[in-house]
């Protein structure tokens, strides 16, 4: 009954084709946004803006840059660290080098530089595929952390190899540095991570996105009927790295502050992504979400429960949350390969026949 | 079932509900992960020497201390979530035991007005205390350490290593880069040239770097290393018979579970130590009566003694001492994060106090002033001795050579200030 489709009539193919044809999606889309907007902001605290918020939408933007990749265009990519080391690195030397530059435009282009670097390691994918361009993409992240680490151009000369980002604001209100209010760390990131979110929707469903999808089905078909290999699946790689330097720009400047290469863009990050969509669902908007939401929350939330009320020694609970991500992989993989995204689907249909079922 | 978990969740809330008054110290700590066979006895010497204060005295000033443990597994995410959730509690001093999260938490903490504590690691300029008001690195930073191991070598080669070469392999991190600077400014003063080898996180990997060595036979090998590493490097070193005596690890590539692995052929492995190491002083017979056979030691009780826990003992020693001295000044027994500040920043150790405390000469004697929150930077070196398997102190106290560092400490905190826009001066307490 929470779902009700009587009456919801659509008579045009517009209206047909929108991204949330049932009304009561549409409505909760535009109830989540406005809470999002105009509540959220007056409640954020020092530890939800840090802990839970900034990371979640910052692993949220990297998410959808690999969803498209992957999920999308059947790319298997784990240079996801590298490709956002990419993006911070950048915003380090554009924030250091042109100081009158915003935040808004800095992060832009380190998610264009960033782009052009995803372009050059995705050559490969035209003529290698599966798991011999994951392993490409590998020497991608390794190389890229390698470069990071061995040319003190990048950071600057300085002594120990680790950059920070200095204090910028926009209209007068500081977006970066420790004494950033959390309300505008969390807005700035909400508004790339809504801006691009859009942008995903509508790339993935328009002539680009059936393009990467019908690469990913079977690239052989896709040729005959007319896709540019070429062009589909370097389009994906670009668009995929602008995603996830946007997102490791923002991982560097807003979130952390300072950052050091091999620690925080390492391979485990690439992993962490990866399983975010694994989770999530692959070729999913909402499942980039739900899996950035879930990773992100569930130490969290174990900590909480476990060291916090229940006492337990922090250590246990550190090694079951690997135990339980794990676990949740295998269980993902063999029971719902779509992940979180397709249960969420499942249950809408279900609530829509609820409670009369065929 | 659900009944039972419900009742248990009431009850560990009602234990968890804070208590007014007390002195609340967080303990970032990491007992999972490639640093975690370091960080479990210095956070289980932090942790017990705190409870010992409990048992005993009934607190510090009779206020009670209470530990908050939060996991970090050395990972800077985790940390800034670790600090973000225990800042709120009154958090008076952090000690987060990893150079990249202290990157992270300068900043923060000097915006919360909260004291950090990172000794013999972490941002070494951070010595400058009038550009850093709320961070204090005493007794002893890493360029401290670079000029303590070289002015060894110095005493070992009749004062001149002119012509020597020595090789530095280090953690490919902010940690490992540290002591570059120095290293390469006292090559160019004594003349010994120096190679560079970098070994990547975690360290498990060292095959290529240790050909090099061996091919170059340096004449001495300085290591930078923690965790993993420092086991993989000393094995390395003994497989390619580099001479034990001629390998100098620093303050944190010393401690047993690093040259156990290695066997009888790590025994003559060098080290330095910032404390000194004596598994019979009077503190730890304590602690095993009062904390340990009590059953309230953090970890098992097995590291009682060992050069890591006596490192976190004496570093929950030094916070200890500052709260001490913080209520002096202030008057108050529940002191702030502020007040904490000030109480470390007029720190004295002396040697009858550490006499008076259980654990005589455990450190350098030292004092702590605005402009310098370095302390005396001293440090020794001790050796392995494979069959007694245990640490046995080489020298005594070396100083470090303030003619290299202080200039290097000056131009690199004063960057730090000119980025940042902070106008270098004492806080007012």
């Amino acid at each position: 009954m929470l779902y009700r489709e009587a009456g919801d009539f659509k008579t045009t193919y517009t209206a047909d084709s929108q991204t949330f044809p049932i009304k009561f999606d549409r409505l909760g889309y535009w109830v989540i946004l406005a809470i999002a907007v105009l509540a959220l902001p007056f409640l954020v605290t020092d530890y939800w803006a840090n802990a839970v918020l900034v990371p979640f939408l910052i692993y949220a933007i990297a998410a959808l840059g690999l969803n498209i990749l992957t999920g999308y265009c059947g790319q298997v990519s784990l240079g996801t660290g590298g490709f956002m080391a990419v993006g911070a690195y950048s915003a380090y030397k554009l924030m250091t080098g042109f100081e009158w530059m915003d935040m808004i435009t800095v992060t832009l282009l380190s998610g264009l530089i960033t782009a052009a670097v995803g372009v050059l390691f995705g050559l490969p994918s035209l003529r290698i595929k599966g798991f011999y361009l994951a392993v490409a993409t590998l020497a991608a992240q390794f190389f890229l952390v390698w470069m990071f680490n061995k040319v003190s151009w990048f950071y600057n000369y300085s002594a120990s190899g680790q950059i920070s980002a200095p204090e910028r604001e926009i209209f007068g209100i500081l977006v970066t540095g420790p004494n950033t209010e959390p309300w505008a760390q969390y807005l700035f990131c909400l508004l790339f991570v809504v801006v691009l979110a859009w942008v995903a929707r509508n790339l993935t469903r328009g002539t680009v996105g059936r393009k990467w999808m019908a690469i990913r089905d079977m690239d052989i078909a896709a040729e005959i009927i007319g896709v540019n290999p070429l062009r589909a699946k370097l389009s994906a790689f670009a668009v995929s790295s602008f995603f996830i330097g946007v997102s490791g720009s923002l991982f560097f400047t807003v979130y952390l502050g300072a950052v050091e290469v091999g620690e925080a863009f390492g391979i485990q990050k690439s992993f962490l992504v990866l399983f975010m969509i694994i989770i999530g669902g692959l070729g999913s908007i909402f499942g980039s979400f739900a899996g950035a939401a879930f990773l992100v929350l569930l130490p969290v939330a174990l900590k909480l429960f476990g060291v916090d009320l229940l006492g337990w020694p922090t250590d246990i609970v550190a090694h079951l949350n690997l135990v339980i991500v794990g676990g949740l992989i295998v269980f993902f993989l063999v029971v719902e390969p779509h992940g979180l995204a397709q249960l969420w689907r499942l249950t809408k249909e279900k609530l829509r026949l609820w409670p009369f079922p065929h | 079932m659900m009944k039972r978990l419900g009742a248990l969740t009431v009850a560990a809330m009602m234990a968890a509900a804070p208590a007014m008054a007390e002195l609340v110290i967080p303990d970032l700590s990491y007992r999972t992960g490639p640093y975690a066979a370091g960080g479990i006895p210095f956070s289980d010497g932090y942790q017990d020497y705190f409870t010992l204060l409990n048992q005993r005295d009934g607190g510090i000033g009779g206020e009670p201390v209470r530990v908050l443990e939060c996991e970090t597994g050395y990972n800077t995410e985790k940390g800034v979530e670790c600090y973000e959730s225990t800042k709120g509690e009154g958090a008076l001093v952090y000690q987060p035991l990893s150079t990249g999260i202290t990157y992270q938490l300068i900043p923060k903490a000097a915006a919360d007005g909260i004291p950090l504590h990172t000794m013999g690691y972490g941002r070494t300029s951070a010595r400058n205390g009038e550009v850093f008001n709320n961070v204090f690195n005493y007794p002893a930073n890493y360029w401290d350490a670079a000029s303590v191991a070289v002015n060894y070598l110095l005493d070992q080669n009749e004062g001149s290593l002119d012509g020597k070469t020595i090789a530095l392999v280090y953690h490919n991190s902010a940690y490992g880069k540290e002591p570059i600077r120095t290293l390469q400014a006292l090559g160019e003063k004594h003349g010994f040239s120096l190679t560079e080898i970098a070994v990547d996180h975690p360290g498990q990997e060292q095959k290529s770097q240790w050909l090099q060595i061996r091919r170059e036979r340096p004449d001495y090998v300085l290591m930078w290393g923690w965790g993993v590493m420092n086991q993989v490097a000393i094995q390395e070193a003994a497989n390619i018979n580099y001479p034990m005596d001629q390998f100098i690890g620093n303050w944190w590539a010393g401690a047993e579970h690093d040259v156990t692995p290695a066997g009888a052929a790590a025994d003559g492995y060098l080290s330095l130590n910032m404390n000194t190491l004596n598994p019979d002083l009077p503190v730890f017979d304590e602690i095993r009566a009062q904390v340990v056979d009590a059953g309230m030691a953090a970890g098992d009780g097995s590291n009682v003694g060992s050069v890591l826990y006596t490192r976190g003992m004496y570093a929950a020693m030094l916070a200890a001492e500052a709260i001490r001295k913080a209520q002096e000044i202030h008057g108050v027994s529940d002191i702030t994060p502020e007040m904490m500040r000030d109480g470390m920043e007029a720190l004295e150790i002396t040697a009858a106090r550490m006499e008076e405390l259980g654990m005589p000469a455990i450190g350098p004697e030292f004092s702590v002033s605005c402009q310098n929150h370095g302390g005396s930077g001293e440090g020794l070196v001790q050796r392995w001795n494979a069959s007694e398997m245990r640490f046995e102190p080489l020298t005594d106290f070396i100083s470090p050579d303030r003619e290299i560092i202080d200039p290097l400490i000056e131009e690199d905190s004063m960057a730090y200030a000119a980025e940042n826009n902070i106008t270098p001066g004492c806080a007012e307490s």
